[in-house]
């Protein structure tokens, strides 16, 4: 099994790693069998989105919905190389044919929608087939009336998309709505990085909100902050900490404690009921290709950090406000030792 | 009942006071200088004269403005001179009454809230506020606004979705605030509440990009039945600047930018972003804030007369479908004009 981080060139592949926190060399089988978090620190590296549904869910039970939904370049759009390039180079390094991926699944025998997404995929970006395989889960998990789990680390909605991927936004949040007004319990787990339109969208909606610890969080990336206000950012801004004694997160919810704590909270939230049932048959919806996911090797590495998403809540008021979106997923600095930098902004 | 924000006019600027001039205007403004000074020389008859540059005028003006490039509609839209919000509302409401606060945090002055009535229609208008003067501009934030601002919004939306007003929304903002308070409050926790909110608001909703379509700061108050948009307006995922820093790595290929993230009115039509482009006046709103203030008031009368005679829970079901649908199954665009922008 390979690793879910990037490896670093000093270190002898696979067998020892390099914490990106606080720099401890750990046996990375160790690592691994801790759900990738660090035994030293705590630290909670990124995962592909396989990786974190893969460790909610109950083995086998996963069936993706949408997964044959593929993005497409509408706009022709290039920087300095084409989005259909960037796409495949995404796709192919990162095993996923979107920076989301999400379906059907039993969470400790409870039946749920689930989508988690991947910011080793351009930044975790959302354009159009992002927002479409969450609003298609979301509205399964409607249909159904069984809970959706949103985990989201993004760092924003993507520039290649151009308003389109701004437009996923209320595509999402409408579908969202309905959920609410149907009172289907809606969860999400916020995870390092989470800014931008995805932030300010589907991810700030939920019933109860959870996040990984020490994930930066916010609308703004704190680059752009700090460009705007010409001040230092306060030790802790914008970490999930921070969010609970801001009041926008329920609670801090370690790796290893996740799968539990949701668990427990769903009890709460579904009626009586849905809970002494037995889950209904899964049969796939027609309309949309379904597929298991699981067996396929992890990427090798993952998370190169494409320039490729940004926070929504950029704006220019200065010069300096213009230099970047988010601190995290566009830095040259950062493309070696992403997690690192994240860390330090 | 009206208060102090009625102040501002809509009183035609003369081109030659203009402070500021748009580098692509430049002859069109030497030839209006010409023009008014002819016109200021008292007691002699130089129609023979006028006649033939307002003609040669008006001629540039169509020329240049048929075929601005996506930065020089981004300037445009940002011209310091382009109608805001106050004159709208000044010169398309009657009885205009604007209402305070969010009831949680405090008062916005980049977003503005308020009762009007806009020929027959009572409606809630909901807006971002620039400011015109440098003192204005700062209490306004330049049009960017925190999450006390979304929330005002999102209240007084409540409040006309109550009492049964329709809601107009005049969108104008660089972007929603980025700051350490912003943060600490909630910006994208007020916007995402706002975006769900309005897909589902019992009451018509009418959203209008005049002027700087900026992101999520846009969004959180663009979510509705219709979204209209003025034809030199853009609407954006990312300000251009913002995009060619970060995939150009380099803020100066605006222009690059903004070509390639296809935010004009015309592509965002075909995208289905936008419901409806209004005409704005020869040579941009700017030039003719009056003409433009009276094309958009008979827009939305047209929208609301439709909206309002609808039945509620279809107007409802269709607002789920266009928001449902958004990004899906379109046609791609043509390759942007001026061909692709070269690497780095
Ligand atoms: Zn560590």
């Amino acid at each position: 099994m390979t690793p879910f981080f990037r490896k670093k060139k000093d270190i002898p592949l696979g067998l020892w790693m390099k914490c990106p926190d606080c720099s401890k060399m750990v046996f990375t089988k160790t690592f691994e069998q801790n759900q990738n978090v660090c035994p030293e620190c705590g630290f909670h590296i990124r995962l592909t989105a396989e990786h974190r549904i893969q460790l909610l869910v109950d083995e086998g039970s996963f069936e993706e919905l949408a997964s044959d939904l593929e993005p497409r370049d509408v706009l022709h759009f290039n920087d300095r190389e084409s989005y259909e390039a960037k796409l495949k180079r995404n796709q192919a390094k990162s095993g996923s044919t979107e920076a989301v991926r999400g379906g059907r699944a039993l969470l400790d025998g409870r039946p749920v929608n689930i989508c988690a997404m991947d910011f080793g995929f351009m930044g975790g970006s959302m354009g159009v087939v992002v927002g479409e395989r969450i609003a298609i889960v979301a509205e399964d998990a409607l249909e159904r009336r069984v809970p959706l789990v949103v985990i989201a680390t993004s760092g924003g909605a993507r520039m290649h998309e151009g308003a389109l991927s701004l437009m996923q936004m209320a595509k999402t949040s409408a579908v969202i709505a309905k959920l609410r007004e149907a009172h289907v319990p809606y969860i999400t787990v916020l995870a390092d990085p989470c800014t931008g339109g995805v932030s300010a969208s589907f991810a700030a909606q939920g019933d109860v909100t959870l996040a990984e610890p020490g994930a930066l969080i916010g609308f703004a990336g704190p680059r752009v902050i700090q460009g705007t206000i010409k001040r230092t950012l306060p030790e802790g801004f914008q970490r999930s900490e921070f969010l609970v004694d801001k009041g926008y997160v329920d609670r801090i919810v370690p790796r290893k404690k996740l799968k539990e704590e949701i668990a427990t909270i769903l009890d709460y939230l579904l009626p009586r009921e849905v809970i002494e049932e037995t889950p209904p048959e899964e049969t796939p919806p027609e309309e949309t290709a379904t597929e298991r996911v699981g067996g396929e090797p992890a990427p090798e590495e993952p998370a190169s950090e494409e320039p490729a998403s940004q926070a929504t809540g950029e704006a220019v008021i200065t010069p300096a406000a213009k230099t970047d979106a988010d601190g995290e997923s566009k830095n040259d600095v950062a493309k070696e030792d992403q997690a690192n930098d994240v860390r330090s902004t | 009942m009206a208060d102090a924000s009625k102040s501002p006019t809509t009183g035609k600027r003369s081109p030659v006071e203009m402070a500021t001039c748009l580098p692509f205007e430049r002859t069109i403004l030497a030839l209006e200088r010409k023009i008014e000074e002819l016109k200021s020389i008292p007691d002699v008859d130089l129609n023979g004269e006028l006649q033939p540059l307002e003609h040669r005028r008006d001629r540039l003006l169509a020329e240049v403005f048929g075929k601005l490039t996506a930065w020089q509609k981004v300037q445009v839209a940002r011209h310091p001179h382009r109608p805001q919000f106050s004159e709208y509302v000044a010169g398309m409401c009657e009885d205009w009454v604007e209402l305070h606060g969010d009831r949680l945090f405090g008062e916005d002055r980049a977003m503005c809230t308020g009762l009007a009535r806009i020929g027959d229609h009572r409606v809630l208008i909901v807006g971002h506020r620039k400011g015109r003067e440098t003192r204005e501009k700062l209490a306004c934030n330049f049009g960017c606004a925190h999450p006390e601002g979304y929330r005002k919004a999102l209240a007084k939306m409540r409040l006309a979705e109550r009492f049964g007003l329709p809601i107009v929304t005049l969108i104008n903002t660089p972007g929603a605030y980025p700051g350490i308070g912003a943060e600490e409050r909630g910006q994208a926790w007020a916007i995402a509440e706002n975006i769900l909110a309005m897909s589902t608001l019992q009451v018509p909703v009418l959203c209008i990009v005049i002027g700087e379509g900026g992101s999520g700061g846009a969004l959180g108050i663009g979510v509705g039945d219709r979204v209209l948009m003025l034809e030199y307006a853009y609407y954006s995922v990312i300000s251009p600047e913002g995009c060619a820093s970060i995939l150009w790595k380099d803020g100066s290929r605006a222009e690059d930018a903004a070509r390639a993230l296809r935010l004009t009115s015309d592509d965002l039509l075909k995208l289905g972003v936008v419901d409806e482009v209004v005409p704005e006046p020869l040579g941009g709103a700017h030039r003719s804030p009056d003409a433009m203030v009276e094309a958009l008031k008979g827009a939305i009368i047209t929208h609301l007369d439709e909206l309002s005679a609808m039945d509620p829970d279809e107007r409802l079901e269709k607002r789920y479908a266009r928001l449902r649908s958004l990004g899906n199954g379109i046609e791609p665009l043509d390759p942007p004009e001026g061909g692709e922008p070269s690497p780095a």
